[in-house]
Order: C-alpha cells, then sequence, then structure tokens
C-alpha cells in the first residue's frame, strides 16, 4: 500500500541493489508434490511442543496477534519481520527461496502475486492441512484469490479490498453535483466539476495496473486465462471495450489529474478537494484518515458505479492472504498461527484494529456493519463495503506472473496517459509483452 | 608445454639451484598474495560469474537450463536494449560537451585571476557535487512539478505555460540539466588544478611576445591541460553510458515517460528484480560494459594521439 515509501527505499537501495543482482543467482526448485495429510492433531502436539515461527508481513494488525498467540501458547514464539511492502518482500522473498536459505515459515502474500508463487510450487498447499473446508468461512473474491486459478489453497485469506467510491461530499455539493451511480454519470461529474473549478478533478490516475485490472473485472472483462501452464491474455473483449471507451473520454478531455497514488501530491489533493473522487477498495478509509487529516468530516463512501444503471457487479482492489513457504519449516505451528490469525480469534482482534476483513462472519456482524466511521461524518461505510464484497464476481483470475506484468503496466498502458496513444492500443501493447514474457518464461500462451 | 614438462617430471630429484628458485619464487607469490587475493575476490569473482550466470536461462516454467551464447544473440536483437543504448549515446552527445564546456569556463575563469571572491565561487560551484545524487534528484524533481513545484509557480505567477519538464519528450534534457548540474563542479576541479600546474614563465615568455588572454589560452593552457580534458571525457562517456539514479529516481514522478528500459543499466535493473531473468540481465550488463569499454577506449586513443 506505502509505494511511495517503497519505491524511495528502492531510489536509495538502487546501486546496492545492482551489484546484489549479479550475486542474486536462481537456483533450481524441484517441489515435492506429494505430501501427507497434517491432522489437527499434529497440529495440537506441535502447539504443546512449542517453538519459533518466523512471519514476513507488513499488515499491522498482525502485532497484536502474534502477542495474544503466544500468550496463548506458552512456549511458542512468533518472530514478526517486515521484510517490505509487497513487491520488496516478494524480491527478498524470492531471493530467499532461490538461496535456499533463511525462508519464512509464514509469508503475507497479495492475491495477484499469489499465482506466481503458487504455480513454482514455491507455496505449501493447505489442503494438506483441510483449510479446503474453510472455504465457507470467506467471501467469494478472496477465496478465489488464495486458490490462484488452481485446485490448490495456497494461502488463508487476510483482508479484502471490495471496491466503493469514495467521494469529497463537500466538493460535490459545493459546486451541486450528483454523486454518480453509473460509470456514465461519472464522466458527466467529471466535466461538470473540472468547469466548475478548472484546479478540481474528479479523481487522479496516472497509469496504475491494479486499478486497471480492477476496473476490467467489474466491467465483466477476464483478460487472463489460466490452467495450469496454459495462459491466454485478451484484453479486447466486451468487457474492456467497455472500460476503456469510456475512460477515454475522461483521458482525451484531460478530466483526471495526472497524479501519482501515495505521492505527496496525492494527498495534499485529497485534502484540498483538487481530486473529488477515488474509486478504490475498503481498506481505504484507514490511510484516507492518516493521510488526509485536514478533510476529516468532508468524504463519504458511496457504491462504486455501474457500467449499466441498475446493476450491482463489484470488484476487488487489493488484499492478501497468509501463505506458507515451500522451504519454510515448522509447519504444523506455522498452519496453527495461520489458522489462529485469519481463520480464528485473530480475525476479531485484526479488525478491532481497523483491518477489513475477508471472513463472512465478521463482515455480517452487526457489530461490523453499523460502525461509524467518524472521519466520513459518522457514516456506517461498512455497510457499504460488505455489500460490494457479497457482489464480486468470483471468477477472475490473475497471471502467474502478474507481479512482473504489473511492472511494465507504465511502460505500454502508461503511453495513454502522456501521448496520443490510446487505452486500447495501451492494452494491447501490454498484452504483447505480457506474452512474450510468459513464453521466455516457458507457459504456453494463446493471445 | 607438454615437451618441457616431460623431462622436468622424468628427472628423480631437481638439482639444487632450480629448488632455489623454486623457494624464491613462493615468497614472491607471498608477498602478493594478499593482493592477489583481495583482487580476485572483488574484481575478477563477480565478473567471472557473471559471465558464467549469462551462458544460462532460468525460466519460471522448466527450470535452469545451459543454453551457451543465446543470450547475446538474443542481446544483440533486443530492441528494448538498443533503445535505451540509443537514448543514453544521445544524452552522452549533448550532455557531455554542455556540461564540459561550461566546466572549462569556469575553470579558465578561476584560473584567471580576474574574478572577484574567487574561492567563495570555486566552492559554490563545487558544492552541488557534494549533494548525493539521490537528494539531487528529489530536489529537482520538487522544482520540475508543474502543480506544486517550482516550475507551477511559476506558471501561476506569471499567469503562463511551460512545458512539462517531466513529460516524455522533455524528460532526457531534464535529467542532462540535473546530471550537468551535479558535475560541473567535479569537472571545474579537475581543469582548474591541471590549469595550476602550468608553469608561470610560460605566461611570462607569453606577455613578452605580446599574446592577448585568447592566445594564451588557446596555445598554452588548452594543450597543457590536454589530458585532463580526456580524462574527464572518458569519465563522463562512463557516467552517461552508467546513467541511472536520477532516471530511477524521477521515475516514481514521471512513470509513463521514464520506461522500466529507459537506460541500459534501469533495463537491467527491472530484468534481474522484476522479471526475475538474472542471466539474461548478466548478458545486458557485459555487453553494455563492452560497448562502453571500446567507446572509452577509442576516445582515450584519439585524446591521446595528438598529445603524444
Amino acid at each position: 500500500m506505502l509505494k511511495n515509501s517503497r519505491r524511495l527505499l528502492r531510489g536509495i537501495g538502487l546501486v546496492c541493489a545492482l551489484a546484489l543482482g549479479a550475486t542474486a543467482c536462481g537456483g533450481s526448485d524441484d517441489g515435492d508434490s506429494s505430501r501427507k495429510a497434517v491432522s489437527a492433531s499434529d497440529i495440537q502436539a506441535a502447539l504443546k511442543k512449542g517453538g519459533t515461527i518466523t512471519v514476513w508481513a507488513w499488515e499491522p494488525t498482525l502485532k497484536q496477534v502474534a502477542a495474544d498467540f503466544e500468550k496463548e501458547h506458552p512456549g511458542v514464539k512468533v518472530d514478526l519481520v517486515n521484510a517490505g511492502t509487497n513487491d520488496e518482500q516478494y524480491k527478498a522473498l524470492q531471493n530467499a527461496i532461490s538461496a535456499k536459505k533463511g525462508v519464512p515459515d509464514v509469508a503475507q502474500v497479495e492475491y495477484y502475486a499469489m499465482g506466481q508463487f503458487a504455480l513454482t510450487k514455491q507455496l505449501t498447499d493447505l489442503k494438506a492441512f483441510g483449510a479446503d473446508k474453510l472455504a465457507s468461512k470467506y467471501s467469494p473474491g478472496p477465496w478465489n484469490g488464495v486458490k490462484a486459478g488452481g485446485e490448490g489453497v495456497y494461502g488463508l485469506p487476510m483482508d479484502s479490498g471490495p471496491m466503493a467510491l469514495f467521494y469529497n461530499k463537500k466538493v460535490f455539493d459545493k459546486y451541486k453535483i450528483e454523486v454518480p451511480t453509473t460509470w456514465d454519470e461519472y464522466v458527466d461529474a467529471a466535466r461538470a466539476l473540472h468547469k466548475a473549478d478548472p484546479k478540481a478533478y474528479i479523481t487522479n490516475d496516472n497509469g496504475d495496473a491494479g486499478f486497471t485490472t480492477s476496473m476490467l473485472w467489474q466491467a465483466g472483462s477476464r483478460p487472463y486465462k489460466v490452467d495450469g501452464t496454459k495462459v491466454s491474455i485478451d484484453f479486447s473483449d466486451q468487457g474492456a471495450k467497455t472500460f476503456t471507451g469510456t475512460w477515454q473520454k475522461l483521458l482525451d478531455e484531460k478530466l483526471v489529474a495526472p497524479v501519482t497514488s501515495w505521492s505527496d501530491e496525492w494527498y495534499k489533493g485529497l485534502t484540498d478537494g483538487t481530486i473529488a473522487t477515488l474509486a478504490t477498495g475498503a481498506w481505504m478509509p484507514a490511510n484516507l484518515a492518516s493521510g488526509a487529516k485536514g478533510a476529516s468530516g468532508d468524504w463519504r463512501v458511496a457504491p462504486l458505479p455501474q457500467w449499466t444503471a441498475g446493476d450491482n457487479a463489484g470488484s476487488e482492489n487489493g488484499g492478501s492472504a497468509l501463505a506458507l513457504p515451500e522451504l519454510g519449516g515448522n509447519e504444523a505451528l506455522a498452519y496453527a498461527f495461520v489458522e489462529y490469525a485469519n481463520a480464528g480469534k485473530g480475525v476479531q482482534t485484526r479488525v478491532d484494529n481497523g483491518a477489513f476483513p475477508a471472513t463472512t462472519a465478521q463482515l455480517n456482524s452487526e457489530e461490523f456493519q453499523n460502525a461509524e466511521f467518524p472521519y466520513f461524518g459518522g457514516q456506517q461505510a461498512n455497510k457499504i463495503f460488505a455489500e460490494s464484497a457479497a457482489n464480486v464476481a468470483d471468477d477472475w483470475s490473475y497471471l502467474p506472473y502478474q507481479a512482473y506484468a504489473n511492472s511494465i503496466f507504465n511502460d505500454t498502458v502508461g503511453k495513454a496517459y502522456v501521448s496520443d496513444t490510446t487505452l486500447a492500443d495501451g492494452l494491447k501493447s501490454w498484452q504483447d509483452a505480457s506474452v512474450k514474457y510468459g513464453t521466455e518464461q516457458g507457459f504456453t500462451v494463446e493471445k | 608445454m607438454t615437451t618441457l614438462l616431460t623431462p622436468a617430471a622424468a628427472e628423480p630429484r631437481p638439482a639444487p639451484p632450480p629448488a632455489r628458485r623454486d623457494r624464491r619464487s613462493w615468497t614472491g607469490w607471498g608477498f602478493i598474495a594478499p593482493f592477489v587475493a583481495v583482487f580476485a575476490l572483488v574484481f575478477l569473482a563477480p565478473i567471472a560469474y557473471s559471465i558464467y550466470l549469462s551462458l544460462f536461462r532460468d525460466q519460471l516454467i522448466g527450470g535452469t537450463t545451459f543454453v551457451g551464447l543465446d543470450n547475446y544473440q538474443e542481446a544483440l536483437k533486443d530492441d528494448r536494449f538498443w533503445a535505451a543504448l540509443g537514448r543514453v549515446a544521445l544524452f552522452l552527445c549533448v550532455q557531455v560537451p554542455v556540461m564540459l564546456g561550461i566546466a572549462l569556463l569556469v575553470a579558465l575563469a578561476l584560473d584567471s585571476g580576474r574574478l572577484y571572491g574567487r574561492s567563495f565561487f570555486r566552492v559554490s560551484i563545487f558544492l552541488p557535487y557534494a549533494v548525493p545524487a539521490v537528494v539531487a534528484t528529489l530536489m529537482w524533481g520538487f522544482m520540475y512539478g508543474t502543480r506544486f513545484g517550482l516550475v507551477g509557480d511559476i506558471n501561476d505567477t506569471l499567469g503562463i505555460s511551460l512545458p512539462n519538464p517531466l513529460s516524455p519528450d522533455l524528460v532526457l534534457a531534464s535529467i542532462g540539466n540535473i546530471v550537468t548540474w551535479e558535475f560541473v563542479g567535479y569537472n571545474m576541479l579537475i581543469f582548474y588544478s591541471a590549469l595550476r600546474v602550468i608553469p608561470h614563465s610560460l605566461y611570462e615568455a607569453a606577455e613578452i611576445d605580446g599574446a592577448g588572454q585568447i592566445r594564451v589560452i588557446t596555445a598554452i593552457k588548452l594543450p597543457a591541460i590536454r589530458g585532463a580534458l580526456v580524462i574527464a571525457t572518458i569519465f563522463s562517456i562512463i557516467g552517461s553510458f552508467q546513467l541511472f539514479n536520477e532516471p530511477a529516481i524521477l521515475q516514481d514522478l514521471a512513470p509513463n515517460a521514464i520506461t522500466t528500459d529507459y537506460t541500459p543499466n534501469l533495463y537491467t535493473y527491472s530484468l534481474s528484480f522484476s522479471g526475475q531473468q538474472h542471466n539474461y540481465s548478466a548478458t545486458v550488463a557485459i555487453v553494455m560494459g563492452l560497448i562502453t569499454m571500446v567507446i572509452a577506449y577509442v576516445v582515450q586513443l584519439r585524446g591521446m594521439r595528438k598529445g603524444a
């Protein structure tokens, strides 16, 4: 989530990173697919025996969970390490796996990156622990995420990001603009707002792979089809056309602010009302409250605008799971912690500390739904988020190398933001580049 | 070799003199061993390891295989690599002459002795070099901002609309500006120190001959600092080809203008860390290293030829 600080760090560590590049080599991985079932009594025995597990995660609410877990099981020590946020951590994890050394017992992995690790058999299939029986506990989007387009269960969902429209009510009221319920209305609102105040924009968009794929997801596009090592990529379906048709208007008329999310400029815009809406995941409130303090009370939450009036299609943006790297040790204990944190008592602890859950029990609980957000002027925003979570179509899949594909998004689709290239053309070149990489990496890729 | 070895091996016992020579040669090795060990470890081993890496290919599906020179073949046909190289070559042809020209002018001005507040001037020109490249780039990045940065403020105050320095068309020039700002002082110092060692008797002789300042510069100063000029040029060539910090940091501000393959070094970085293509990345790095070496060598040959 904290993309800017991650990038800043990267910026500073550049030179040493380059030097490291020469020494970080790819090792071969021959995963052991035959796995014995681990029963509940095995896990109990492991808990009694005790030991230390290393957990790599950047999710802040896990700190309390780890402390509670240690208290409940004396003799067990949870070593919680923040090895970087998303990309940084994946690089570290990948390097540890390549080196077959220092691999954590538990790692936080986002849904979009799950495939990359699952496919190369770097994550343990938790079916051996009976995790498949937990399916009904989770909302469909996140559960689909941990299956990573296959039959295995490669992690337990930790949080989720059903999308909603965050909007600055003060700005909308000031210019008497209706809150849009469809994306066509959204474009109209963008025009009206920018006309009323040339410094104000409906939203910011500087080319963001996560956002674009989430929008495609909602529009009904299914660009990625994954079947083991067979992959197909196609950004020319009807859903993609729906999205590019509308979004192109915003780009052509310069109605979106060319500001990168998580930058200082972005927070300024969110605070002073020059960025009037954000279509993003339900994990956003805590970030707004801390990053745009000055706008407390101005913002509200509305359901995500629809592509067809009266529809209720949802989509996910972000969200992560806890997984067990294949090369990590102490599996039974590691699984016990993951289950505690993401299916057991830990879930409530995390929700109490501001996390957005992936479990239906918490999503549907009255306490959760009725929670009032002071930042949103006392609005019960969770009601909107929970409804959005229930409306997410669960047949979306990411590429087994989505992390790489996302890294070249701005090289390709980014052109549409700074030149005459259209979004559709940009997506086409993203498709071509992704196909090329997939083929090089040994996938069977169909266009 | 074998013919030489056979008689030696056949000899049952070496005569005393060769034995003494043997011991002596080992003593020599003992003296240079610390150097050889460090040299091999920090210079030769990484190069050898990179070459070793470049002969393999590691795939997500299929693991690591030996591919011989396939990676090199691919690199020679890689449009992204050549486009990146073209970009730094353009940068080299424009930015380096500008930077060295300014540095030379400043050095000559300082050396002329006619400057008021010379040491202050010298320090302030050199100061940017003392600012870390990361900090300098971040600072310039903020100034380039058209919304909240200096450019934006100028636009607001004067009611004009300056072109965005971070747009795809201008960003290379903007990077050139940062690099020039950073390194003028450094190059100035090289030139200035070379100018300071020119014997004063030459100037006196020139004065007696009635030579003007321009004549002194072209006939005495420039030929005398030729070596320094060549060295500075070679450093700048290497620096241009290794351009990395400035574009990598500005990438956050202009992700659509600075692609992940903007410069050859940025390309190897993203190959290695986003794409897990360590092998191909090593190949690109080696090819780039060779190209840099060849160009730097050619410049050195040309530069030194007339001077000799």
